[in-house]
C-alpha cells in the first residue's frame, strides 16, 4: 500500500544542506566592531555574529555556532546576503525573512538565496531554529546603529 | 551480582487493543511511538477510570460525610497501598502523593533538607541526572551554604563508583542519585550506593521515574531511605507523582506546604499536623488522577513487572543490534542489556539530533531529540544534544525495522548535499 512520501524537499533543499556542510563566512572578525550571541534554551543551538560595520555599511561579518541544519544554514546564508549592504538594507531583509517564516508571507525577492529556508515555516517546531541568528543580528544592527548615533567609525 | 537477563516479547498485539491512541495515522503512516521515557500511553482502563470517577464518584475526599466523600476517599486511599506494593514496600503509611517525581524531590529537599542541611555540609549527585534531581538540591545548597558534588560517568557509562567514593565524605548528609538514567539507559546498582552513603550516616534519595515503570522493585533491597516516581511514565495520567520514604522518616519531618488536608488544629497562632502520609499532602490532590493511576498499577500487576522488564531487555537488544545497520550511527550508554533499560540515545555522524527527529517524525516515529533535561550528561558526552529512542510493553520489533528505516531516509536526505558538493 502507498504510504504518502514526506515533503523533507520542502525542508532540507540542497542549498540548506550545503550551507549546513559548508558554511559560509565561519569564524570570527579581528577587527569587528560588534558582537552579538544567542541560543534556544530548548534545543541548545548557540550563534555568534561579529559584525565589521564602516559607516553605515557591514563591510565584514562571520558567524560560529553549533546547532541542528537549519540554525546553521541560515546564519551562513545571512552572512552570505549581507555582507557589503548597509544597516538599512539589512534590517529590511531581516524584517522580510521573518515575515516568510513567521507571518507566511511570500518570499520577498530581496531576501535572494535566502528564499530557499521558505519551507521551515511548515514545520512550526523549527522556525525557531531558522530565526535564532536572524534574532543575534538584529542586536547587532542596534549595536551598530548606537555607535553611528555616537558619530563612531 | 550481575543475573541473567530474561528476554521474552509481550503479546504486543494484544496490548494494542488496549490502547486507542496508537491505532492512528501520523503524517499518513502508522503511529510508532518511541518517546515513552517522556511519557508512556494510556491504556482504556486509565482512561475509563478517570471517566468512571467522574460520573460515579466525583467528591472531595477526607473530612466528607456524605456518601460520594466516603466512596471517593476510600478510592483515593486504596491507591496508596498498590504504589507501595508495586515498589515492594509494606506499608502505604509511607507513600505520599505528589503532583509528579520533581515534586517528590523537591518535597524532601524542603521538608527534610531545611531541618538537616546545615553550612558546610555536602550533598552529592551523579553527573548522569535529570534536572529535576540537580535544581532541588542546588537550591537547598543556597539556602543553607552548603555544597552539591558529583560523581561521574565512565566511558561506558556507567556510575563511576570510585568517584562516588571520592566524593562521599563524612560531611554528606544526602546522596541522591538516579536509579535508570533517561539518556543512557544504564540502571545504577542503588544498593551499592546506599552502603557507600549509609557508611557515613547519609541518606539515600533514588530518583526511580524511569525505573518503577520499567523493573521488578523492592525499595528494601535497594535499601534507600527515599524513593520518587511519577504515574505519568507508566501509564497513568500526568500530575500524580509518589514518594516513598523509610518508615519513620515522615514522622521527623516538618510539612511541605501548608493548608487544608495537612492540618490537625488550626489556631490563630499555630497549627498542629495531620499524621502522615496526609501530613504532606496539602489541598485537594488529583483525586482522579490518584484513582486513575491505581488502573495503571493495577494493569501493570497483571502483566507483571518481570515480564515488563523481559520484554523491554527482548526490544532494546534487538534495537541496539538494528540500529548498526543505520551508517553513521553509533550508540550512547551501556551496549550490555542487562545493565541498561529501553532508552537507547544515539548519535548520526552530520546529522544533528533535531534534523533526526523532523525527519523520522515524517515516517510517523516518534522520537526524542534534545538534551533530555540532562545538560550536565550532555557536557560529560561532549554534545549538544543526542537522538532518544525509548520503548515500553506495546513497542514491537516490527516498529524498531520502522525507526531503522526511517533512520536510513535520514542518512539519505543528508547525502544529497554531499552529491551536490561532489559536482
Amino acid at each position: 500500500m502507498a504510504m504518502p512520501e514526506p515533503p523533507f524537499d520542502d525542508l532540507y533543499r540542497e542549498v540548506i544542506l550545503d550551507h549546513a556542510k559548508k558554511p559560509r563566512n565561519r569564524g570570527r572578525l579581528a577587527d569587528r566592531t560588534q558582537h552579538a550571541e544567542g541560543m534556544n534554551p530548548v534545543c541548545g543551538d548557540e550563534i555568534a555574529l561579529d559584525l565589521r560595520v564602516a559607516g553605515d555599511r557591514i563591510a565584514d561579518i562571520a558567524f560560529e555556532g553549533q546547532g541542528c541544519s537549519i540554525s546553521q544554514s541560515s546564519a551562513s546564508m545571512l552572512t552570505e546576503r549581507l555582507k557589503g549592504t548597509t544597516i538599512d538594507e539589512a534590517a529590511r531583509v531581516a524584517a522580510s525573512f521573518k515575515a516568510m517564516l513567521i507571518a507566511g508571507a511570500t518570499p520577498a525577492p530581496e531576501l535572494g538565496d535566502l528564499e530557499a529556508l521558505h519551507g521551515v515555516a511548515k514545520f512550526a517546531v523549527r522556525v525557531k531554529c531558522a530565526l535564532l541568528c536572524w534574532n543575534v543580528l538584529q542586536e547587532g544592527l542596534e549595536q551598530a546603529r548606537r555607535q553611528l548615533a555616537r558619530g563612531g567609525t | 551480582m550481575k543475573m541473567s537477563t530474561r528476554m521474552a516479547l509481550l503479546d504486543v498485539e494484544r496490548i494494542r487493543e488496549d490502547f486507542p491512541i496508537l491505532s492512528q495515522q501520523v503524517n499518513g503512516r502508522p503511529l510508532v511511538y518511541l518517546d515513552n521515557a517522556a511519557t508512556t500511553q494510556k491504556p482504556r482502563q486509565v482512561i475509563d477510570a478517570l471517566v468512571r470517577y467522574y460520573e460515579t464518584s466525583n467528591a472531595n475526599i477526607h473530612r466528607g460525610i456524605h456518601t460520594l466523600a466516603v466512596r471517593a476517599t476510600e478510592q483515593y486511599e486504596a491507591v496508596r497501598g498498590k504504589a507501595a506494593r508495586h515498589i515492594g514496600a509494606n506499608n502505604e503509611r509511607d507513600i505520599v502523593f505528589t503532583r509528579n517525581a520533581t515534586e517528590s524531590i523537591n518535597l524532601v529537599a524542603r521538608a527534610w533538607g531545611d531541618a538537616n542541611i546545615g553550612e558546610g555540609d555536602e550533598i552529592v549527585l551523579t553527573l548522569m541526572e535529570h534536572h529535576s534531581n540537580i535544581v532541588p538540591w542546588q537550591l537547598l545548597a543556597r539556602r543553607k551554604g552548603a555544597v552539591v558534588r558529583y560523581a561521574g560517568i565512565t566511558p561506558g557509562g556507567y556510575l563511576d563508583m570510585d568517584s562516588l567514593r571520592e566524593a562521599v565524605g563524612p560531611r554528606t548528609k544526602m546522596v541522591s542519585v538516579v536509579h535508570a538514567s533517561n539518556v543512557l539507559g544504564t540502571i545504577n546498582p542503588i544498593a551499592e550506593v546506599a552502603e557507600i552513603a549509609h557508611a557515613v550516616g547519609a541518606l539515600v534519595l533514588v530518583d526511580g521515574a524511569q525505573s518503577a515503570p520499567h523493573l521488578p522493585l523492592d525499595v528494601t533491597e535497594l535499601d534507600c531511605d527515599f524513593f520518587a516516581f511519577s504515574s505519568h511514565k507508566m501509564l497513568g495520567p500526568t500530575g500524580v507523582g509518589v514518594l516513598w520514604a523509610r518508615e519513620g522518616l515522615l514522622d521527623t519531618m516538618d510539612p511541605f506546604l501548608g493548608g487544608g488536608e495537612m492540618i490537625s488544629l488550626v489556631r490563630p497562632d499555630h497549627s498542629t499536623w495531620a499524621d502522615v502520609p496526609h501530613k504532606f499532602e496539602a489541598g485537594t490532590p488529583n483525586i482522579a488522577g490518584v484513582i486513575a493511576f491505581g488502573a495503571a498499577l493495577d494493569y501493570l500487576r497483571d502483566i507483571g513487572m518481570s515480564d515488563v522488564r523481559a520484554h523491554e531487555a527482548a526490544i532494546t537488544a534487538y534495537a541496539m543490534d538494528a540500529l548498526k545497520d543505520v551508517p553513521g550511527l553509533s550508540l550512547h550508554g551501556p551496549t550490555d542489556v542487562r545493565d541498561r533499560g529501553g532508552a537507547v540515545s544515539f548519535a548520526i555522524d552530520g546529522i544533528h539530533p533535531h534534523d533526526v527527529s523532523t525527519i523520522v517524525d515524517g515516517y510517523g516515529v516518534a522520537i526524542r531529540a534534545g538534551h533530555h533535561c540532562a545538560q550536565l550528561l550532555m557536557r560529560c558526552l561532549n554534545v549538544p544534544a543526542t537522538s532518544r529512542a525509548s520503548f515500553y510493553i506495546y513497542n514491537s520489533q516490527a516498529e524498531v525495522d520502522v525507526l531503522v528505516e526511517a533512520l536510513k531516509q535520514a542518512v539519505e536526505v543528508f547525502s544529497r548535499g554531499d552529491a551536490r558538493t561532489a559536482v
